[in-house]
């Protein structure tokens, strides 16, 4: 079977896809700084973003730490290193672990929400009804939203770290009689401005990147309520397979800058 | 008399699809114009091109003497707000209230309030389509006729020149459907506002138009008042209204 038209429009379909991003990207930008700017929205999706997810952050950090301190101790004990789990599980946490599951949790539920949302505005004619009444729809919906996720999603990164490094305690307080004042202050010697900064940066750009790929998949949706659940599910892929592109660069120029 | 809206010989494809083959209308100051026609026959892609959510390919588009592809977004958007717009599936904002639907439009041109404040502007608008009761409800707890007097609530909020209609009965049981048109007259009293209605319902054709143009082929196929064409011996035409 001849396949090269297929490699053809799948090739050709990513780089106009890319260039799609590009442009919506762009035009975030633009309206971003223009004025009316829609306060009231931008706090509401704020609100909603952060709300929608805090359960669920708090969930997957509490599980994160326990797993994590419950997986790495007997290891640590062969070594007789054990005094280090704090230190240990601190830096993977904060430097790595933390901000990319709780980014890629985020992506699911917040990337998924907004690109079905959208798509099914779309798709009724709520986003035209919006234009021909004057108004503009990508201001509203769009801007607003992908402020929201930029700013609250590192909000949420340190919310999740922050019960991650709880749970550790929680394990090591049960194994090793540690208290929690020097769990935390061993916790806190190790990290330096080189592992916080960085891991804090990266997270507003996993914000940035799952508020505009959701947006993008939900407001350029078609064919219908199938093109709804398709631009919920590939928001999700797109955005989680970026938030690994992102934090490869992010660990480069981290690399340069800090030394890690 | 100037015409509110201008069209000359409007052409638009989509790929090797020729939907609109030089099409034109004149449509002037409170007249309800009919355009009726098979479906797929571009009367949708028509009142896009109005209000320029499709750009058409060529021909002369002028609404209230502004040529419609050439303004700017500020420009047009100026002018939509002359221009309203009520779509099929009235396109209500599902996650506002009917409050916030009316509101949402009035907001962001506080030119249009004239010196009223927004609760009395809101709370006589749904006065005028009858449903005051509903200020706070969600547009799910609403039938589809209330959902269409809503969404026409809206649209009238800007106090526009020139309605826009997008098949206003479709959907709708034949008594919900009477109430409609009923209400569109009502409006055009009140408002001295002209129409330009797209539908299939001929019932409707009959009591509202003042004129119709029959849309075939892309252009304007035959056009006269209702008693007119009723009367017309080209099987075509004939066929609209057997």
């Amino acid at each position: 079977m001849d396949t090269t038209y297929f490699r053809g429009s799948a090739v050709k379909r990513y780089f106009r896809e890319t260039g799609e991003v590009w442009l919506f990207a762009r035009r975030f930008f633009r309206e971003a700084v223009r004025r009316p700017f829609e306060w009231k929205e931008l706090l509401n999706q704020c609100f909603i973003v952060g709300n929608q997810s805090l359960f669920l952050v708090a969930m997957t950090g509490l599980i994160m730490g326990l797993v994590l301190t419950l997986q790495t101790r007997p290891t640590m004990e062969d070594f007789g290193a054990e005094a280090y789990m704090p230190a240990m599980v601190g830096v993977s946490i904060i430097r790595e672990i933390g901000p990319v599951i709780i980014a890629l949790i985020c992506a699911g539920k917040i990337g998924s929400s907004i690109g079905a949302e959208l798509g099914s505005m779309k798709v009724t004619e709520q986003i035209a009804a919006m234009e021909v009444s004057g108004t503009n729809p990508f201001k509203y919906l769009v801007v607003t939203r992908i402020l929201a996720t930029t700013l609250m999603v590192p909000l949420l990164v340190i919310f999740g770290d922050t019960i991650a490094l709880f749970g550790s305690f929680l394990v090591e307080h049960a194994k090793g009689e540690v208290s929690f004042r020097l769990f935390f202050n061993k916790v806190f010697h190790q990290l330096s401005f080189g592992d916080l900064i960085p891991a804090t940066a990266k997270t507003f750009f996993f914000g940035f990147a799952i508020g505009l790929i959701g947006c993008y998949k939900g407001y350029t949706s078609k064919k219908g309520t199938a093109g709804v659940g398709r631009a919920a599910n590939t928001a999700v892929v797109v955005a989680s397979m970026l938030l690994f592109v992102l934090d490869f660069i992010a660990v480069l120029v981290a690399d340069i800058f800090f030394d890690l | 008399m100037e015409p509110l809206i201008h069209i000359e010989n409007l052409h638009k494809s989509f790929g090797d699809l020729n939907v609109l083959n030089g099409f034109s209308l004149d449509l002037f100051g409170e007249e309800n114009l009919v355009i009726v026609g098979r479906s797929g026959s571009g009367k949708s892609v028509l009142l896009k091109c109005i209000v320029r959510l499709l750009i058409p390919d060529s021909g002369v588009l002028e609404v209230l003497g502004e040529p419609v592809p050439e303004l700017n977004q500020y420009e047009m958007d100026q002018l939509r707000t002359e221009v309203g717009f009520l779509f099929q599936g009235s396109a209500l904002y599902d996650s506002m209230t009917v409050r916030e639907n009316l509101e949402f439009p009035l907001r962001r041109h506080p030119e249009k309030m004239k010196g009223h404040d927004v609760e009395t502007l809101i709370v006589n608008t749904l006065k005028s389509v009858g449903l005051a009761h509903t200020l706070e409800m969600m547009p799910e707890e609403l039938s589809g006729g209330m959902q269409r007097r809503i969404a026409l609530a809206r649209t009238l909020i800007l106090r526009p020149r020139v309605i826009l209609y997008d098949e206003p009965t479709s959907g709708l049981d034949p008594i919900t459907a009477k109430e409609i048109i009923e209400l569109m007259l009502q409006i055009q009293k009140e408002y001295h506002t002209a129409s330009l209605i797209i539908t299939h319902d001929m019932d409707c054709a009959r009591v509202i138009s003042n004129r119709m143009i029959i849309l075939i082929d892309g252009t304007n196929y035959a056009q006269g008042t209702y008693a007119e064409l009723s009367k017309s011996t080209d099987p075509r035409v004939q066929a609209f209204f057997k």
